[in-house]
Parts: C-alpha cells; sequence; structure tokens
C-alpha cells in the first residue's frame, strides 16, 4: 500500500491505496463520487474525465498515486453546490439538451469547461476538435457541440 | 480492467531512479505520463513487478534554448511541446507533430520522451524527430550519452536505450524560420495514423526534411523525395513528382486498416500534401 495525500473538489483526503488502484476507481470506490463513470476501460472514450491541477485527464488513464499532492475536480466539485446552482457549462448542456442517455455527460461536461478555459470563443470546427476525445452513442453530437458554443456566448455576455 | 499488483516506486532525481532500474532490471517498468503504459498493464499485455514513476523528477521536464539548439525534457507533455514558443519558433515541425496525438486529456498527460522511448511505429513524434535530426540524451549507470536520432530507433517498440538506461532529454537542431505540416490520415478522430508524413522545408525550397510515420518497423526519412525537393521550385506539379519517390525504400505493414501498397499510395499523396502545406503553396 501507498500513502496519498490529495484534493478532491476542495476537501483534503489521504488513504493508503495499492500502487495499481486507477484514479477513477479511487473516485467512485474509495470517495463515492460516482458522478464520474467508466465507459470504455480503454482510455478511448473519455466518459472519466477530470481535473488533474485544472487540466482534463481520463481517469481511468491516471494511476491514483500520480495524483498524490496534487488537486482533482470531478463533475461533483464543479458547480457551487452549496448555492445549489449548476455550473454554466452544465446549464447551457439542460438549455440545448446536450445529452440523450447521459452516459457521457460528465466527461463532455469536464472536457468543455478545459476547452473553454483554454480557449473562451472557440469556433465549431475548435469545439469539434477540442471534444474528440470524448465519445457519445446517442447524440450524434450536435446538439453537445451547441451546448459549448452556448456557454461560450453566455460567458461573453 | 484493472493492473497486476505491482510496487511503485517514485524517484525524486535521475540518479535514483537509474539506481532502481540497476536493482530490479527485468522486473521494472518506467512510468513517463502512462497514456500508453496504463492501457497495456490494464489489458495485461505486461505485468512489471515494479513501476518506477518519474513523475516526480522536475528537471525531466521542461524546454530552454541551447545555442544552436532546443532541449526537451523528457517528461515534457505533448501539450506543452505544442504550444512552446521556442518549439513554434525553431522546431515548428513538433509543435504540430505533437497536436496531431491522440486528443486534449491524453495530451495532457502523456510525454515526448515517453512517447519517443515507447517507440510505437505508428506513433506521431518518431518521424518528425527523424526528420528534424534530433539527438537523444540517454542516462545510465556510467554517465550519460548522446544518440542520433538515425540510430536511436531500432525496431518496432524498440530503441537503443538499455535495459538500465532513462532518456533524459532530447536535443533539437534549430530550424529557425522553416515551413512545416504533419498531415495525418486516419479513419475516425483520435486514432493512431495509418500513414502520417511530417514535412519540413527551408525557403521554397533550398532543402526539405521528410519523415514517414508507420511506413516500417521504425520512423523512416523520404530520402529520394528529400532529394529531389532540394533546390526545386515549390510549385504544385514539381513537389507531387518529388512526392511520387516517398515510399522508395519503405516496408510498411500490412492490416485492418490497409494493405502495404496502399500504405505506399498514401505515403506519395500525404507527402505531396504535406510539403506543399509546409512550402505554403
Amino acid at each position: 500500500m501507498t500513502k496519498i495525500e490529495l484534493t478532491v473538489d476542495g476537501a483534503a483526503v489521504s488513504d493508503d491505496v495499492e500502487p495499481r488502484m486507477l484514479l477513477v476507481q479511487y473516485l467512485r470506490e474509495k470517495l463515492g463520487k460516482t458522478g464520474t463513470v467508466v465507459g470504455c476501460d480503454t482510455s478511448n472514450c473519455g466518459a472519466c474525465t477530470v481535473h488533474l491541477d485544472g487540466t482534463s485527464v481520463k481517469s481511468c488513464n491516471v494511476l491514483a498515486v500520480q495524483a498524490n499532492g496534487r488537486t482533482v475536480t470531478t463533475i461533483e466539485g464543479l458547480a457551487d453546490a452549496a448555492e445549489g446552482e449548476l455550473h454554466p457549462v452544465q446549464e447551457a448542456f439542460r438549455e440545448c439538451h446536450g445529452l440523450q442517455c447521459g452516459f457521457c455527460t460528465p466527461g463532455m461536461i469536464m472536457q468543455a469547461v478545459d476547452l473553454l478555459a483554454e480557449n473562451p470563443d472557440p469556433t465549431e470546427e475548435e469545439v469539434r476538435l477540442g471534444m474528440e476525445g470524448n465519445l457519445c452513442r446517442c447524440t450524434g453530437y450536435h446538439n453537445i457541440v451547441k451546448s459549448v458554443l452556448h456557454a461560450a456566448e453566455g460567458a461573453k455576455s | 480492467m484493472i493492473p497486476v499488483k505491482f510496487d511503485y516506486l517514485a524517484p525524486t532525481s535521475v540518479e535514483e531512479a537509474i539506481s532502481a532500474l540497476g536493482q530490479h532490471g527485468d522486473d521494472a517498468k518506467i512510468l513517463a505520463g502512462g497514456q500508453s503504459l496504463l492501457p497495456v498493464l490494464r489489458m495485461r499485455l505486461n505485468a512489471p513487478e515494479v513501476v518506477i514513476d518519474l513523475g516526480g523528477i522536475s528537471s525531466l521536464r521542461g524546454i530552454r534554448d541551447d545555442g544552436d539548439a532546443i532541449v526537451i525534457g523528457a517528461m515534457t507533455t505533448h501539450h506543452d511541446v505544442r504550444d512552446d514558443h521556442l518549439v513554434k519558433e525553431h522546431a515548428l515541425l513538433l509543435s504540430k507533430a505533437a497536436a496531431e496525438v491522440a486528443d486534449s486529456q491524453i495530451r495532457h498527460r502523456g510525454t515526448f520522451g515517453g512517447a519517443l522511448a515507447h517507440a510505437d511505429p505508428a506513433g506521431d513524434l518518431g518521424a518528425p524527430a527523424l526528420a528534424l535530426g534530433a539527438q537523444f540524451v540517454i542516462a545510465g549507470p556510467g554517465g550519460t550519452r548522446t544518440v542520433e536520432a538515425s540510430d536511436f530507433f531500432v525496431d518496432l517498440f524498440e530503441t537503443a536505450i538499455g535495459d538500465d538506461e532513462i532518456l533524459t532529454e532530447v536535443r533539437i537542431p534549430k530550424h529557425t524560420g522553416w515551413g512545416a505540416h504533419y498531415e495525418k490520415f486516419v479513419r475516425v478522430a483520435h486514432q493512431w495514423p495509418i500513414v502520417a508524413v511530417a514535412a519540413t522545408v527551408k525557403g521554397s525550397i533550398d532543402e526539405a526534411r521528410i519523415g514517414l510515420t508507420n511506413m516500417g518497423s521504425t520512423p523512416l526519412r523520404a530520402t529520394a523525395s528529400e532529394q529531389a525537393l532540394a533546390g526545386a521550385s515549390a510549385t504544385e506539379d514539381g513537389v507531387r513528382a518529388a512526392a511520387d519517390l516517398a515510399a522508395e525504400g519503405t516496408n510498411p505493414p500490412s492490416d485492418l486498416n490497409g494493405a502495404a501498397d496502399y500504405r505506399q499510395h498514401l505515403a506519395r499523396v500525404l507527402t505531396g500534401r504535406a510539403v506543399l502545406k509546409a512550402a505554403g503553396v
């Protein structure tokens, strides 16, 4: 077992974990943060996307021990839950119906937040390219792209 | 799936990492960004007893100016290589190729040195590194040595790095002001390239350097095309005639994504496109 100390969604946590434990397993099974989901388990689909020190990563492709000393933000820590509000990107996905079954949505939103942080005013093509690491089997992507563009618009006004 | 159990070491210096490698030898695997290694461990295609994580060695990260070359630390991420101003100014080809690696999340974790040491023939960074004449700085128990790109790539997933050695940095001779383009051919988003071509040209055209991805067991240079382009004018016909020589001497694989002769056809077409875009035609 290896001791890890990190910050997850604003809270300091520490645990002894097996080195082989994946970050996504740690989040779900140890911390109960099941908002982050496992889609493909092959690092293709992006459903497990979280932020590690502020940038998006696929948490099925990071060991929990690699997050030692770092800061993780999951879909559950994105909005100010105490205020009962959604994050503007979550709100945009709701308004534009950027989902059908919803399984890919946590990863889509976490990647969209990262994309908009780096490029606050993207073109449609830049959104499609920036989201290429996230797969959706329902929507055909159009409403997801609309949601991200809508969030960018909202941030400007 | 989750990996088979292993012991985890997190050295904080290169010396410590090399000593750990010396102690565990064949039983150990080096973890850089983990974007190729972790899928391999999860699918249990490999089961090392010890994983040595280089993530805690800060001296392996970053890009610096070193006179006639820029030096890229092995643990620098693809994202940082893509955006770095020194890379854009002196080795634009690498910035363009790094932008095409996998997807955004993978580029935040995957490392320049890790990808080159992994030496997947379909990896996006070998061909540009070869085309730019990269020099690989490798540290071992006896000190460091430097290996030319032409000697670094040995075979499928095999490089000149010894079992007790670690790639620490890569020196890229400056190609200041050279035009560049990385033309990657895939069927779907964030796939490994079926074939890709890395081209960088000085003027239009004094000199051309062209690397081929996935056209053999290692990255290759399109030497015949390079020779035909040197001193040629950058017209569409001239470039396409030179590009027709791009598959000479290649021995690409045949697999579900394409037969060898199809890949050779792609290499010719993509070389034409890459050179024309690099030359701004």
